[in-house]
């Protein structure tokens, strides 16, 4: 099998992510588009690592899996303190941060 | 020595200014003392001078240094010569016996002190004027005599008219001013210098269109301060002030300037005939202008005032004559002084017996009340007018004689103005004369609303139980000026005539060159005589033989127009002060609203745009999301294009 | 080494602010009077660069270098010609009498909040005492980063005079002013902000420029002025203008020029007397002073250039201020009109490029700051008695206060230039050196003398004469003490200056003849010279050059 079908379906995961991130209201569920989106990146990485015979792309992956894992910790411990004081998980309640 | 002339009167006007109340009592002694001391060293200096030969009397000294610029040499330098000696001996004799007739005049007036320190600052400028050596310092005489007329037409500044007054005739002299400014640039961008000798001296090597230059500017300069056509508006109004001011500045001296001025800078309009032409006409027209004025006012300063106005007229004529007519302007100028402030001083006189009235119509009779002052005012009189023998009779007839001998049409015109004009004299002083001293004693009845002026509210006193006026003598500290002025006008013109000898004690300063009159002198003479019994006439017909009215009747439209100074404050203030009220509202406006407009417009726009871009931040994480994703779909966009490209 | 005079000359009053701001709150006369004493002491030291000035000696002296940022080459330089020391004569002349003048201006403030830890007192005095000491610098400067960098910083202390301490008078209420009065002060930061950018850029631009053909970078001005003498340092024509119009822009703001000038008024007029005065007196000279030592001297062919511009906007300037001046129905806008109106005869004379302009325009920003204190400074006592600023709310105040309505008198004669008094003789020279080169805008100038005089005796006329309208007005008191001791030292001033200008005339003198050099212009000849002038002294080395412009 061809490596360029993993770019297809990292692409289509990305385009499920940025499209859910986008469309939906639920942090919990933003949350997990944008994890797809980075594990999107994640299949991409290696598989130009694999075409193009270089480790750097899957050594680039780990870094990103680490920030990702980083993020989960941070993100949820916000959402769960925003659901606490608002008993909504819904981004669109969260804008406090305008002018 | 010429410096402490100036320096004494300075001095005192310092002294009084900064003494606070101590002086109050003392002060206008020490002001006379001071006026009389300059006169002292005046006469001394005039003393030495005649020992001199007549080329080499001039004097010069230079104080020190004034404004030294590269190529730009100011010097405080004085110079005495025969011109600046006659006025300085005019000046400082005047204005002594006129600070002695203040002392009586203004003797109850809580602000004395002030009214002699003004006096003396005037005394100083006007000597800086007359014996500065070079234009600027003369400018500064020059507008110094300026602001002393301003400090002293404003000296009851808690009337509104005087302040107005004030204000007014420094503005109109400040037009006057700008005049002499521009002609001290032109003499220094074409001489590379303004003193007067180095000056006058090259005059004739510059091109005549420089000098008439120069002279047209000096002209408007002495327009300015001696009220002519078209900078005279001022002179009326002027008369706000109190009347010792109004006899020493508005009459005797400050007035004359102008005179001195076209006389001093005689060699820059010999070399210009057009600024000459120019000259003459302005004299001409002012001097019928004055005269006419003279005939319709009923306030007797004012009609004095424009007597002056028209007096003057005569003297810069003949300054306008060149080397035929500079002698006579100074000399006429000198007997005017005499008599001009003695007729002053004998209104001053008159209206001080009867409680500050100044409406001639409400006068009548006075001549057996106020004999001293009827006496010396009738000399002033009959010198005014030209009665043969007195002084006004021969400086003016020597004028008229000049301006026939201009030659040509133009003498013949100038001629016939110049006897009209004497004619007019004759009237309108006559006039004053029957008015005032003459006739039944108007006075005595309360007076009634004025058809002709129904606007001017009669004064609160006078509206009810009217007690008339005690019209009685001044005291001798009043009187004696009087008369001592009364002398001069009779004697002084035939003092100057009697062989030639102002004529004469000028003639180094100013040449003299004989005119050739197409008419002989005496028929010039016979004529005078002939315009005088005219003008004595008409006005006895109408003022002599008839009861005066109290009321002054609505007259002919000429009338009514002279009245109100020919329409001239009218045109004035319609094109002047309206259309410049209207200019600084509407410039007020544009910027406002154009050029701060543009600032806070640019101000404006900034907040406006930074308020559309605050919308963007509206606190959605997911239209934060949006535009990340957009603004990285057109980057990937743009360098695919790029590569394509 | 020498005693670095000028460094101690502007240094004893920012270390004089920093000690009154470090007075305890409640001893808040002894903050005045340390103010006062410092700017006393810093006369002294103004004076002493004075005399020790010797005006035919070097171009400029008591001349101090150190390295600051080598980097960039610059240095912490000083140094005075006749016209930088006469500039900073009048800067320290000057602030003890606006100290003087303002020593109960912040008092009222302090009984408000004397509750908390705020003392406004002490942050007025400290406050002026900054901004002498940063204009100091700037006529000191010869280290065009260096004088950046004072000419930005001034800003700073001004801002906060400006909003921080108006008048508690206001037509329109205590908090409209005070509306007002923050808008004036943003106004004024912002707008010369602005202008201090623009210049920025042209200061990184003669670097650029000079580092480009010396080799080495520098701000040096005497380096600058010398490469551009011997040809060595080469600037495109284009470029030179540029950089000419960069620097340009942000002094005709600062002076301000027509039509940059709306700024000022607002400042003027919602800011206590005396820092009207401070405004228009000493930091708006730093402007025209900067046109006269930079523009002139760095780009003498870019100035050739734009002068028909720069004299028609300084005539603009000169009969609008004046017109303005006239419509004006508030005393200190009045004043602040006609300083523009004043700020158009300097730079007038700046431009004529003669040596009676230049000369004039630097004796103009003297006397003129002088005439202008004396002016506002009476018109802040005569607003802080009947608590308005509005002409039509006086009037007849000759008769209950004569002496207050004499030096205001004297303070409007000397406003129009009338002669014996200083200004006059600024004026006259100005307009003699404007007319030798340009005798049509000569004429038109000397218009701007009948307008002074028509704006100066309408307000005379209106506050002082006439009878007394209001109650108010029966009450007022005269002068005081502190206030006659404030007039009367500027009043003399005004008339010893007048009469005897030569002191100052023979400092400024040579720094002119430099100046005009730089520009490589002469003075015009006269058409028809005397041959011998009477009484002159007339050396031929200064001025029988060359026949030709």
């Amino acid at each position: 099998m061809s490596p360029v079908n993993y770019v297809y379906l990292a692409a289509l995961l990305f385009t499920i992510g940025a499209a859910g991130v986008l469309i939906r209201r639920n942090a919990i569920v933003v949350f997990m588009c944008i994890e797809l989106m980075l594990n999107a990146a994640n299949l991409t990485l290696v598989a130009f690592s694999r075409m193009h015979g270089n480790l750097d792309g899957q050594i680039m992956a780990f870094f990103v899996m680490v920030v990702a894992a980083a993020e989960v910790v941070v993100g949820l411990a916000i959402i769960v303190m925003l659901y606490r004081s608002r008993h909504s998980a819904s981004v669109d309640d969260a804008n406090l941060m305008k002018l | 020595m010429i410096g402490l002339l100036v320096g004494v009167p300075l001095l005192g006007a310092a002294v009084l200014l900064l003494g606070g109340r101590r002086l109050d009592r003392s002060g206008h002694w020490l002001a006379t003392l001071l006026a009389a001391a300059s006169f002292v060293i005046g006469a001394v200096l005039f003393a030495s001078m005649l020992g001199e030969d007549a080329e080499s009397r001039a004097m010069h000294s230079k104080l020190f240094s004034w404004v030294p610029v590269e190529g730009f040499q100011a010097d405080v330098a004085f110079q005495l010569d025969q011109l600046s000696m006659t006025f300085v001996l005019l000046i400082t004799g005047v204005g002594t016996l006129i600070h002695l007739y203040s002392v009586g005049y203004m003797e109850h007036d809580p602000k004395r002190r002030r009214f002699f320190a003004y006096l003396n600052l005037f005394l100083a400028a006007m000597l800086l004027l007359v014996l500065a050596d070079n234009f600027l310092l003369l400018y500064v005489g020059w507008e110094g005599v300026g602001l002393a007329s301003y400090l002293l037409i404003g000296f009851w500044q808690h009337k509104p008219s005087a302040a107005t007054a004030a204000k007014k005739a420094f503005l109109v002299n400040r037009v006057g001013d700008a005049g002499l400014a521009i002609a001290i640039f032109l003499m220094f961008t074409t001489f590379g210098t303004f003193a007067f000798a180095p000056v006058l001296s090259a005059a004739g090597e510059a091109g005549e269109g420089k000098l008439t230059a120069i002279g047209l500017m000096l002209l408007l300069a002495a327009c300015g301060k001696s009220a002519q056509v078209p900078l005279q508006s001022w002179l009326g109004d002027a008369m706000e002030g109190p009347t010792p001011v109004s006899a020493l500045i508005h009459a005797a001296t400050m007035v004359t300037a102008g005179v001195y001025l076209i006389t001093r800078s005689g060699a820059i309009f010999n070399g210009a005939p057009d600024a000459q032409l120019v000259v003459v006409i302005v004299g001409a027209v002012t001097l019928l202008f004055g005269a006419i004025v003279g005939c319709a006012k009923d306030d007797i300063k004012k009609a004095l005032a424009g007597s002056t106005m028209s007096q003057i007229g005569y003297m810069i004529l003949a300054a306008g004559l060149g080397p035929i007519g500079y002698a006579f302007a100074i000399m006429h100028l000198v007997t005017h002084g005499f008599f001009k402030a003695g007729l002053f001083l004998g209104a001053g006189s008159v209206m001080h017996g009867m409680n500050d009235e100044v409406d001639m119509r409400r006068y009548g009779g006075l001549r057996k009340h106020m004999p001293v002052t009827f006496v010396t005012f009738g000399l002033g009189y009959l010198a005014i007018i030209g009665f043969p023998g007195l002084s006004g009779f021969f400086s003016k007839d020597q004028i008229i004689e000049a301006a026939f001998g201009k030659g040509g049409t133009e003498g013949w015109i100038l001629g016939a103005v110049t006897l009209l004009g004497a004619a007019i004299t004759a009237y309108y002083m006559t006039r004053v004369m029957l008015m005032t001293f003459f006739g039944e004693e108007r006075w005595r009845k309360a007076p009634t609303p004025s058809p002709a002026e129904p606007d001017v509210e009669p004064a609160a006193e006078t509206r009810g139980a009217y007690t008339p006026p005690h019209p009685h003598e001044s005291p001798k500290i009043m009187t004696i000026p009087m008369i001592v002025l009364a002398f001069g006008s009779v004697f002084a013109g035939g003092l100057f005539k009697a062989g030639e000898s102002f004529v004469g004690w000028l003639e180094p300063v100013t040449q003299f060159e004989h005119g050739h009159s197409p008419v002989s002198a005496t028929a010039v003479t016979a004529a005078t005589i002939v315009a005088l019994v005219l003008g004595v006439g008409a006005a006895y017909l109408q003022y002599g033989r008839k009861p005066v009215p109290a009321l002054a009747p609505r007259g002919s439209l000429l009338t009514r127009a002279a009245r109100r100074d020919l329409l001239q404050d009218d045109f004035n203030h319609v094109v002047l002060v309206s259309g410049g009220t209207h200019l600084t509202r509407s410039l007020v406006y544009v910027d406002n609203k154009v050029v701060d407009g543009a600032v806070n417009g640019t101000a404006a726009s900034f907040g406006g745009l930074s308020g559309r871009l605050r919308r963007l931040q509206n606190g959605f994480a997911r239209s934060y999301a949006v535009s990340m994703f957009g603004g990285a779909a057109v980057l990937i966009a743009a360098t695919l294009l790029m590569r394509a490209v | 080494m020498s005693f670095p005079l000028l460094t101690v000359t502007a240094a004893l009053p920012a270390v004089g602010a920093v000690a009154t701001a470090a007075v305890p709150a409640a001893r808040r006369t002894a903050a005045k009077w340390l103010a006062l004493l410092v700017s006393l002491a810093t006369l002294v030291l103004a004076a002493v660069v004075l005399i020790r000035f010797d005006p035919g000696g070097a171009r400029y002296q008591l001349t101090e270098s150190h390295a600051w940022i080598p980097d960039f080459g610059v240095r912490y330089e000083l140094g005075v010609d006749g016209i930088g020391a006469a500039l900073m004569a009048l800067t320290a002349l000057l602030i003890p009498f606006v100290i003087g003048a303002g020593w109960h201006d912040a008092d009222d403030l302090e009984g408000e909040r004397a509750n908390r830890r705020w003392r406004p007192t002490q942050g007025f005095f400290a406050l002026i005492l900054a901004v002498e000491a940063m204009v100091l610098v700037s006529f000191a400067a010869t280290d065009v980063f260096l004088f950046y960098i004072f000419f930005e910083a001034m800003l700073i202390p001004m801002y906060f005079l400006i909003g921080g301490f108006g008048d508690r008078a206001h037509a329109a209420g205590e908090e409209e002013g005070a509306k007002q009065r923050s808008y004036a002060a943003v106004k004024f930061l912002l707008y010369n902000l602005a202008g201090g950018l623009v210049m920025l850029a042209a200061v990184i631009g003669l670097f650029v420029v000079s580092a480009d053909s010396l080799g080495q970078g520098t701000f040096s001005l005497p380096e600058l002025l010398k490469a551009r003498a011997s040809g060595d340092l080469a600037m495109a024509t284009s470029t030179e203008r540029w950089l000419f119009l960069g620097f340009f822009v942000a002094f005709a703001i600062k002076a301000p020029l027509w039509p940059l000038h709306t700024w000022l008024p607002n400042a003027m007029g919602e800011s206590t007397a005396p820092v009207a005065v401070l405004i228009t007196a000493v930091v708006d000279k730093v402007g025209t002073f900067a046109m006269l030592r930079f523009c002139l001297g760095l780009f003498p062919e870019a100035s050739s250039w734009a002068t028909p511009v720069v004299l028609s906007l300084a005539l603009v300037s000169v009969l609008y201020g004046a017109l303005l001046a006239v419509g004006q129905r508030d005393i200190k806008r009045l004043v602040a009109y006609a300083s523009i109106s004043h700020f158009g005869f300097i730079i007038l004379g700046v431009f004529a490029m003669t040596s009676q302009g230049q000369g004039g325009a630097t004796l103009y920003m003297v006397f003129h700051g002088i005439s202008t204190a004396a002016l506002m400074l009476v018109a802040g006592f005569l607003i802080s008695r009947r608590g308005s600023r509005l002409i039509a709310d006086y009037g007849g105040v000759q008769k209950v206060a004569p002496v207050l309505a004499g030096t205001f008198l004297i303070g409007g004669l000397a406003t129009l230039s009338l002669p014996g008094l200083a200004p006059f003789v600024s004026e006259f020279l100005v307009l003699v050196g404007t007319f030798s080169r340009y005798p049509v805008a000569g004429i038109i100038a000397t218009a701007g003398i009948i307008l002074a005089a028509l704006y100066v005796l309408v307000l005379v006329q209106r506050t002082m004469t006439g009878p007394i309208r209001r109650p108010e007005i029966e009450k007022m008191p005269d002068l005081k003490v502190r206030e006659v001791a404030v007039v009367a030292p500027l009043v003399a001033l005004l008339l010893f200056l007048g009469v005897f200008p030569k002191p100052l005339t023979e400092i400024v003198n040579p720094a002119v003849e430099h100046t005009l050099s730089d520009v490589q212009k002469k003075d015009p000849k006269p058409q028809h010279p005397v041959a011998e002038h009477a009484g002159s002294d007339d050396k031929p080395a200064g001025h029988g050059g060359g026949d030709h412009e």
